[in-house]
């Protein structure tokens, strides 16, 4: 059963076995395993698929006091200022980059190069890492939220925030913004309205699973939900492309005469890049 | 290929001890046989389960000592606690749609049958497939184990719908009961996901030469299509019962909103139960079809042999089935006609669903006009396919009212839909596959199963089954609810009482009918005669292997295909029968 060799098909003697699907032969010309992989890969494509599909209900209804990924991820390593999405957009870039050092490897692996498989698997899984730790820094300026924060009013539910302008990000002291009952839009509260509100809030940072400085909690909920789970599938990316890594380095797959097990864990990675690029379309720019 | 069967074959020349043979077996048929026993004593718990409800719903409030023996603490005096009632509905709907329909229809015969009837050794892992089945077997355990939770076991349906399922405290069932509930499915998703993807994969690579798909058997079409719908509909059940862990044990809203619990606000707020249900159905309505097409498969190939004629419009077949599962996908919102859905959307889920009738009617309208002046064999597997096509039909007509959202709104959560689905997918499933174990037993075991007890079986099977469900559409169009503990409450159905009593003692009758089967099963493994190679004169692949086929399944090379499963009773041959392994002659055209 541990055979992985594509198995290649034998001249036809009938009219029969000259179609690829009548029998005796792998019509795409790919091995179990391989092909395994596509069908996983399928499924956990429609796993995703409910979930930004969920997220899209979601959203919908709440369309008008959604918050605005631009207003939310404005952080950037070393620098105090406000920049939109621009880290999201670095980690998105290396995610990409780390699908290209993919392909150079599995296109090394064709050509048996053991020596450039094993450089670009590393550059694969260095991509990979800072993807994760970039995340896990996305999330930390999320859940700690602005200095300023917000106010969780009276009723445990709806959140008073500080009035931001949408492009410079600076706050207009003493002004604030509420969503309207029927989540047409915001409200604009001032003064000794927004004092007598502020008296019954609890203020709070950032965000967790319960409350949302910028908003709504399920836009919290939904971003932690997916980004989370996503960041699942690229932790076990890196993994199982180490584990492979470590294949290439002690010769297996050179013994064993094919590099598949390089391409069955690319497919993976591209899989996974893949998703990645619907959860950054849907969360930060749509 | 080559290299890939060689070595199966010769790995397992070496004689297996107990362990290898019994317990962690790549053998697909011993995979598949451990699927069918696993099946049956889940078959059993949730068949005795809905003995007990049906006690209560039959006589309600009156004591029964046998409850108090099986239930201990949740039935008092031997009267059935109401949540224990919603526990016992629950777990049976939970048990006989995944663990027997889902898991043991499925997991017993693509395992058993697809490398047999495509000419292959083996499935094309076999180690994945013995993972299917131990997380199969897992989910099966954890979900007896919540039988024995403190506060018992999930309550909410077999649907498992937001608040009772999202909130711990809500009733005593959406506590531990539903976490097991929740760990025990999704050790089946990841069971269905090993086996499908093993399934689907050993179909497309893996089928001997000549064997192209329009030759294969339809049940081994059934299975891959069963195998496809699983594996694009599972995942989503997945997603949709992740977010409820999320809800239940990290505060999260996705599934909740604006709830009181004894006057106290929760928390929870944004969320939508709605969003559950569709989710939840979107798997849920193809896992119908994951149910039922596994079974029509059994009946095509039965029916087909059993009348001694070829398949009617073999083509038509596979294409009805290609389009049920198509369909089955984008029906969904009719289980959700009442819940303020826009009229418009529910106009469009009534069209798409009445498009199933469809190709629904071209099948059984096939399997009618093969049966049509065949030379027919009344095996208990025959009778039991035949009976598959009875309820076919009269399920499926009661399926077209509920599929009108105009009609469904009426009759919507009452007694009507229980007759209905029950009978439709339920009794269909169940006779598929008691229909498959009389006809592959002997491909099983290398025995026979006794036919007179077989006969028995299946005429007081089929009658205790119509004597249940059938009136249950009166009662429904009575307005009698479901879930319902106790309906005394309701003066205008106390004149509906007898008919309840008499669903009840029928409810009885078959589940002792059952008992006729186990007999006859357990003692046809040990004492049935011997069977011989082709006893049902078939010509599928699976007859041309020895009685007895060890691990590789056949001791020299894997034949070669000629032609398709249905070559009975050719006008210009001679001969019964022709198997799929016979060359043609020199002047014969394929027929098909």
């Amino acid at each position: 059963m541990a055979s992985h060799a594509v198995h290649h098909t034998a001249p036809s003697h009938s009219d029969h076995s000259a179609n690829p699907w009548g029998g005796g032969t792998s019509p795409f010309k790919i091995s179990y395993g391989k092909m395994m992989m596509w069908f996983f890969l399928l499924s956990d494509a429609f796993t995703f698929s409910g979930l930004l599909t969920a997220y899209g209900f979601m959203r919908h209804k709440y369309e008008d006091i959604w918050p605005t990924a631009g207003d939310v991820f404005t952080h950037f390593p070393f620098y105090s200022g406000h920049i939109e999405l621009a880290y999201v957009a670095f980690m998105t870039f290396i995610l990409i980059a780390s699908s290209v050092t993919m392909v150079l490897a599995v296109e090394a692996g064709h050509r048996m190069d053991r020596k450039k498989v094993q450089l670009w698997m590393v550059w694969t899984i260095v991509g990979g890492l800072i993807f994760v730790g970039s995340q896990a820094w996305e999330w930390y300026h999320f859940i700690h939220g602005t200095p300023q924060g917000a106010y969780l009013l009276a009723d445990g539910v709806t959140v008073m925030r500080h009035k931001i302008d949408p492009h410079t990000h600076v706050l207009e002291e003493g002004a604030f913004l509420v969503p309207a009952n029927d989540r047409s839009g915001f409200v604009e509260v001032a003064g000794a309205e927004a004092a007598k509100l502020k008296e019954t809030a609890t203020h709070i940072h950032g965000a967790n699973l319960k409350h949302n400085e910028y908003g709504i909690p399920l836009f919290a909920n939904f971003f932690f939900f997916i980004t989370g789970f996503h960041g699942f599938h690229v932790f076990s990316g890196v993994i199982i492309n180490f584990l492979i890594f470590l294949g290439v380095v002690n010769g297996t797959y050179e013994k064993r005469g094919h590099y598949e097990m390089v391409e069955k864990s690319g497919l993976y990675w591209h899989f996974v890049d893949l998703v990645w690029v619907f959860v950054f379309t849907f969360f930060y720019l749509l | 290929m080559a290299d890939h069967t060689e070595h199966v074959h010769h790995a397992h020349h070496g004689k297996p001890d107990f362990w290898t043979h019994y317990v962690f077996s790549q053998d697909h048929k011993m995979i598949s046989k451990q699927f069918l026993v696993t099946a049956m004593i889940m078959g059993v718990v949730g068949m005795m389960m809905s003995v007990f409800f049906r006690l209560q719903l039959g006589w309600p409030g009156q004591s029964f000592a046998i409850l108090e023996t099986f239930l201990g603490k949740w039935a008092p005096d031997g009267v059935l606690d109401p949540n224990m009632y919603l526990a016992l509905v629950t777990i049976h709907g939970t048990i006989m749609v995944f663990m027997v329909l889902t898991g043991g229809l499925s997991g017993t015969f693509a395992n058993l049958l697809i490398p047999l009837q495509i000419g292959a050794r083996d499935m094309a892992s076999g180690f994945l497939n013995m993972l299917s089945f131990w997380f199969f077997l897992g989910s099966s355990v954890i979900m007896l184990a919540s039988l024995f939770v403190e506060t018992g076991p999930a309550s909410g349906g077999w649907t498992i719908y937001p608040p009772l399922s999202a909130l711990p405290q809500a009733i005593p069932g959406s506590g531990l009961g539903m976490t097991l509930w929740l760990v025990s499915m999704t050790l089946f998703i990841v069971s269905s996901l090993l086996g499908g993807i093993n399934y689907i994969v050993t179909i497309i690579n893996l089928r001997t030469k000549g064997m192209s798909m329009d030759r294969m058997p339809l049940t081994t079409w059934a299975l891959f299509i069963t195998a496809i719908l699983g594996l694009l509909s599972f995942p989503v059940l997945l997603s949709a019962a992740l977010l409820l862990v999320f809800d239940r044990s990290f505060g999260t809203s996705f599934y909740l909103s604006d709830i009181f619990i004894s006057g106290q606000a929760l928390e929870h707020t944004g969320g939508s139960p709605i969003l559950f249900q569709h989710l939840f159905w979107f798997l849920g309505h193809p896992e119908v079809y994951i149910v039922l097409l596994p079974a029509l498969g059994i009946t095509s190939e039965v029916v087909s042999t059993m009348s001694r004629k070829p398949i009617f419009g073999y083509k038509a077949m596979v294409g009805s089935m290609l389009a049920i599962a198509f369909l089955s996908m984008i029906v969904w919102g009719h289980h959700m006609f009442v819940t303020g859905m826009n009229p418009f959307l529910g106009s469009v889920f009534t069209f798409t669903t009445l498009l199933v009738a469809i190709p629904s009617a071209v099948k059984v309208f096939n399997y009618l006009t093969t049966l049509w002046k065949g030379n027919i064999v009344y095996s208990p597997a025959m009778l039991f396919a035949i009976g598959l096509v009875s309820t076919f039909i009269t399920g499926g007509l009661t399926g077209i009212i509920l599929g009108d959202s105009a009609l469904d709104i009426n009759i919507h959560d009452t007694y009507f839909v229980v007759g209905h689905f029950h009978i439709v997918m339920g009794a269909s499933a169940i006779f598929g596959m008691f229909s498959g174990v009389y006809h592959w037993f002997p491909k099983m075991y290398g025995r026979m199963m006794n036919k007179n007890l077989g006969y028995a079986h299946f005429w007081i099977t089929i009658t205790s089954m119509y004597g249940v469900f059938f009136p249950m559409h009166f009662l429904g169009l009575a307005g009698i609810p479901r879930r319902y503990y106790d309906n005394t409450a309701f003066p205008i159905f106390d004149g509906l009482q007898d008919i309840n009593e008499m669903i009840s003692l029928f409810a009885i009758l078959g589940a002792c009918a059952q008992a006729i089967f186990f007999f006859n099963f357990i003692y046809s493994i040990y004492r049935g005669p011997r069977a011989s190679q082709n006893p049902w004169h078939s010509n599928a692949l699976e007859w041309t292997t020895p009685v007895n086929p060890g691990h590789g399944n056949w001791p020299g090379a894997i034949p070669t295909v000629y032609r398709w499963a249905y070559d009975y009773s050719r006008p210009d041959k001679d001969v019964d029968f022709i198997p799929q392994n016979v060359p043609p002659t020199a002047d014969e055209k394929e027929i098909h």
